[in-house]
């Protein structure tokens, strides 16, 4: 096995292009190194992208955030800029395994992983939040719901990487918010997860609302309908049953080790709703 | 006197206090060393192929790409562990399970296994062996496994223990009965009964320490085993009847454990390795992995239990009954019994009568998990006397005070009792502040009581003064949760010197006679006794030479606070002598001083506890949080108070992974589908409360200072008193365990539709 660690984007991408065999990127590792430690994958190559400047930073920008592919998800919580903007996309990202892990772990991994259970997806997803890859024919920046296409399968090409997360202009009056079922209280993975972000007018109505649900489909779903229930309430009883609903009848789940279709379906709307309640609040609604 | 074990009733200097542990700092340093951590000159990596099957014919095995790969030293299949247990179908059983020889039973049964330079070529050589199997099909759930049209694991399995013995083979190995009176004449004059089955899925230790040995043999025939267990003597016992090597030239030492649950008390790999390094004539260390711990060591059974109990309207319980079917893995053992024997323990019943079922099943061999069998009879009885009670309107607690076991009771499993503490923690929990704690929305609070048998057995130990007179305590009985300090605290007493002067080490199996392992909850019980006998027997030795210094007869010599006192008025001038002094002038007065014992240790004294418990459940998920927890038992004589509530907390904590999320999930394939700690939900520290404890202290009479076993009573009662709460806390009995979320929420889905 080959281990690089190139110190530019360009260097990363012309190694990940020319590999021969299985090439993988390595940031924090905490999916890749279980699954080599496993025998899952056995890789020729490794690309180490902690050590790209650019990569390994987080950055206010003209138009919102930009997050390093590098950046560990305990960074994200140091950053006060991050948590007052996207307070439920950090604690989705500090969700991720135990605090150990999550000085490793990042979101882009996170989301290249490609597992339907990746806590910090939903949130992104929710936050409209996009990836900027980089690769032999240059950049392209897509949606975060667009990375992911199966069960650890992306639609990345090969050679390329992803560099960046961009988070949009946040707006005044919104908020986001994310919860996941877990049996336990920590270090597990997310039997079913929901991910809320919307903006509010000045009395208090839901002008616009991203829902996103995990570990309920091959891939994390962005459902419009939950949106669409909400949007225009003020949140009332009736748009929550409406926005559980729309969650509920979204869901293509599986019964696995982890959970039930019955449950998963039925704790979607209920962890839809609550983040909803959340996100609500944090953007100022009462 | 020195090998009387009559309760003393003295008053105690050392015991009863609560000093550091010799073993604290080298754990909390990383500096101690566990079963993987132990490494020799010229060592070999062995690792282990696994059926990927759960039933499988091997028609064939073929190696020999593997033994061509460079690096590899050694393989091995069924062949190189021929079997030499001379119809001893118990070893059988273990041979076959170290090693599949004709047929796999379970996914993750050994099949080969290599040594080689490093893990990567062992692992390669793996890849290499090409298995050839018949697949067959398989049956994992115990329910299933009964039904006559169920596949048979063994074509020469038929039921022992009833009559006429079948003709045709089953999954039923064994069937035992225990009870007395005649349950029907009971039921009869039952005001109420309630009938129901309980299921409780498969659940592992859950140590966190693997299993890891390093193993070399000679060509002298004479061999060395490292390794990490909870009996080593036992270990060496084992393997070399499988190995075909002379007992005591097979010299075992045992690590540091990282837990074991009883999961230790079985040998897994060690043959193997033993195996690898007879055929590579190097040391082989073997070190499994997780994911090879779940699949492969020994879980608990799964269960199926009908019980049935007849209660009167003035609380009295007229009768009890209980078919218990435990999954015994692919070989016959005694979990069903034990269940049976333990279910109605904790009750004076006129009439009782339980029937245990052992059941093959193509699932790992299950093997003992703390107070083995208990927890899941428990949990069925407790729940319907719960249950009971409340039909009679009458408080939980108060019906089990009144049919509570006591002294003179004949048990439901044969035995007349002793003085025991079953009324005693009742008694107390009813005081507990705990009950009557206010209880938030969405809460509920349970109880419910545990038995365990507790053991004694083989047990050997030295003592030996140092020139200085301080005091090497030597034991055979690994150390799993803090015996050292208990067992030094014991010597210091008997001794009257301080408890810093005592150093306790478990030895290797070559420095004591055999000691039974670790298990039953004996180890600070029956090490105790012995280190007392052995203090006994080193003090008659300083009687003799402090007697020797003074030229005085020993019989006007007494032991009193450490010191030798010449006894009588004419001595008057001779100052009392300490043991140091005693120790200094060893070498003109006979030489080394020594106490010795060597005992099998009877009268273990049963344990019961009694435990509270409020549950919150979130209505809409299902999901529940331990609120609040209380541990009262009997400790007979807590030695080390803080290691008994150690005890007390471990076993709390453990039920209540069981009681909620911890199970073995089976695919219709037959293959676990949660092999690891992501998957299999043991709690972690956030998911659990303080877990509250109360010692009682209810004198064994059988032992010196009183001491009763503590280790294991406190795993059997979590499961019924969690469920009992979350009855309580919405209106539903829960059946099946773990009581998981999506369980509890089509639970409170079903009891809100009617």
């Amino acid at each position: 096995m080959q281990y690089e660690a190139p110190e530019t984007t360009k260097a990363a991408v012309s190694l990940l292009a020319k590999a021969k065999g299985s090439a993988y990127v390595l940031a924090g590792g905490s999916d890749l190194l279980v699954r080599m430690r496993t025998g899952f994958i056995e890789p020729d190559l490794v690309v180490d992208i902690k050590r790209i400047k650019s990569m390994s930073e987080v950055k206010k920008t003209a138009t919102g955030f930009s997050i390093g592919a590098a950046v560990p998800c305990a960074a994200l919580g140091e950053n006060k800029a991050l948590v007052k903007a996207w307070p439920g996309l950090v604690e989705a990202a500090n969700l991720i395994g135990s605090k150990q892990v999550q000085g490793r772990c990042t979101i882009t991994g996170n989301m290249c992983n490609a597992g339907p259970a990746a806590d910090s997806v939903p949130a992104m997803v929710a936050a409209g939040a996009r990836a900027v890859i980089q690769g032999p024919k240059g950049k392209r920046v897509i949606p975060v719901e667009q990375v992911a296409i199966a069960p650890g399968k992306t639609s990345l090409k090969r050679g390329e990487l992803v560099e960046l997360i961009l988070l949009p202009e946040r707006k005044p009056k919104s908020g986001d918010a994310y919860l996941r079922f877990i049996p336990r209280s920590e270090m597990d993975i997310a039997v079913v997860s929901a991910g809320v972000n919307l903006t509010l007018d000045a009395k208090g109505v839901v002008t616009s609302a991203r829902v996103a649900l995990g570990a309920v489909a091959p891939t994390v779903l962005l459902v419009d309908a939950a949106a669409k229930a909400i949007i225009g309430s003020k949140l009332d009883d009736a748009a929550l049953e409406k926005l559980g609903a729309a969650a509920s009848a979204a869901c293509r789940p599986i019964d696995d080790k982890r959970g039930t279709i019955e449950f998963r379906t039925k704790v979607a709307a209920v962890l839809a709703k609550r983040a909803a309640k959340i996100a609500y609040k944090r953007a100022g609604g009462k | 006197m020195p090998l009387d074990s009559t309760f003393t009733g003295q008053s105690f200097k050392s015991v009863g206090t609560r000093p550091l542990r010799p073993d604290g700092i080298d754990k909390v340093t990383g500096r101690a060393k566990y079963g993987a951590d132990h490494n020799v000159a010229g060592q070999l990596v062995g690792r282990i192929l696994r059926s990927p099957h759960a039933h499988a014919k091997i028609r064939s095995i073929d190696t020999s790409k593997a033994e061509k790969l460079a690096g590899v030293k050694a393989v091995i299949t069924a062949a190189d562990l021929p079997d030499l247990t001379n119809g001893d179908s118990g070893m059988f059983d273990i041979l076959d399970n170290c090693m599949a020889r004709t047929k796999v039973f379970y996914d993750g049964h050994a099949v080969a296994a290599v040594a080689a330079i490093d893990a990567h070529t062992a692992k390669a050589a793996l890849k290499l062996i090409k298995v050839d199997y018949e697949i067959l099909p398989h049956v994992t759930e115990v329910d299933e496994a009964v039904k006559p049209k169920a596949p048979i694991l063994h074509k020469n399995c038929f039921t022992e223990g009833v009559e006429p013995k079948p003709t045709k083979p089953s999954n039923i190995a064994k069937v035992t009965e225990f009870g007395h009176g005649d349950v029907e004449a009971g039921f009869a004059e039952a005001d109420f009964i309630v009938e129901r089955n309980f299921k409780t899925e498969q659940t592992h230790q859950g140590y966190i320490e693997p299993h890891a040995c390093v193993a070399s043999v000679s060509p002298d025939g004479t061999g060395e085993l490292w390794v990490c267990t909870q009996g080593h003597f036992v270990y060496r016992n084992h393997c070399a009847m499988l190995l075909g090597m002379d007992v005591s030239k097979l010299r075992v030492t045992s690590s540091e454990i990282g837990g074991g649950f009883g999961g230790k008390t079985h040998v897994w790999a060690e043959p193997v390795a033993l195996a690898l390094s007879r055929k590579a004539n190097r040391p082989v260390k073997l070190v499994m992995t997780r994911e090879e711990v779940f699949r492969a060591s020994g879980p608990t059974s799964a269960t199926s239990i009908d019980v049935k109990i007849g209660i009167k309207k003035d609380g009295t319980i007229t009768a009890g009954s209980a078919e218990l079917r435990y999954a015994s893995g692919p070989y016959l053992s005694m979990w069903a019994e034990l269940g049976a024997m333990t279910s109605f323990a904790c009750y004076d019943l006129k009439n009782v009568k339980t029937r245990g079922y052992e059941v093959l099943v193509n699932r790992p061999k299950s093997a003992a998990y703390r107070a083995p069998s208990a927890p899941m009879a428990a949990f069925a009885v407790e729940s319907v006397v719960d249950e009971l009670a409340k039909k009679i309107g009458k408080d939980p607690l108060e019906v089990r005070i009144q049919n509570a076991a006591k002294q003179g009771t004949k048990s439901s499993y044969g035995p007349v009792y002793g003085p025991i503490g079953i009324g005693a923690t009742l008694e107390a929990a009813k005081k507990h502040p705990h009950m009557s704690a206010p209880l938030g929305p969405n809460q509920g609070r349970g109880y419910a009581c545990g038995f365990w048998f507790n053991f004694g057995g083989q047990t050997c130990t030295d003592i030996n003064v140092g020139q200085d007179g301080t005091v090497t305590l030597t034991v055979g009985t690994v150390d799993v949760g803090g015996s050292r300090a208990s067992l030094a605290l014991c010597v210091a007493e008997e001794l009257g010197i301080p408890y810093n002067q005592v150093k306790a080490i478990v030895a290797d199996t070559s420095s004591l006679g055999h000691n039974d392992m670790t298990d039953g909850s004996r180890g600070t019980f029956s090490s105790s006794m012995a280190g007392i006998f052995a203090a006994r027997n080193a003090v008659a030795i300083l009687k003799e030479r402090a007697a020797k210094m003074w030229e005085i007869p020993v019989d006007d010599v007494s032991w009193e606070d450490g010191h030798a006192k010449a006894v009588g008025e004419k001595y008057g001038n001779l100052a009392p002598l300490s043991l140091k002094d005693i120790a200094a002038a060893a070498a003109n007065t006979g030489g080394p001083i020594a106490g010795h014992a060597e005992i099998v240790a009877d009268g273990a004294g049963v344990s019961f506890a009694t435990h509270i418990c409020d549950v919150e459940v979130d209505p809409e998920t299902g999901r529940s949080v331990i609120k609040r927890y209380t541990v009262i038992q009997d400790a007979g004589k807590a030695v080390h108070p803080t290691y008994v509530e150690g005890q007390y907390q471990g076993g709390a904590a453990q039920g209540i992974g069981w009681a909620l999320n911890e199970e073995y999930i089976y695919g219709k394939d037959g293959r676990l589908q949660n092999a690891g700690f992501l998957d299999y939900r043991i709690p972690v520290c956030s998911d659990l409360p303080m877990i509250d404890t109360q010692i009682l202290e209810i004198p064994n009479p059988n032992h010196p200072y009183g001491v009763r076993g503590v280790g294991e009573t406190s795993i059997v009662p979590p499961i019924a008193t969690i469920a009992n709460a979350m009855s309580n806390a919405f209106g539903v009995r829960m059946t099946h365990v773990p009581m998981s979320p999506p369980r509890v929420l089509k639970a409170l889905e079903a009891a809100a539709k009617s």
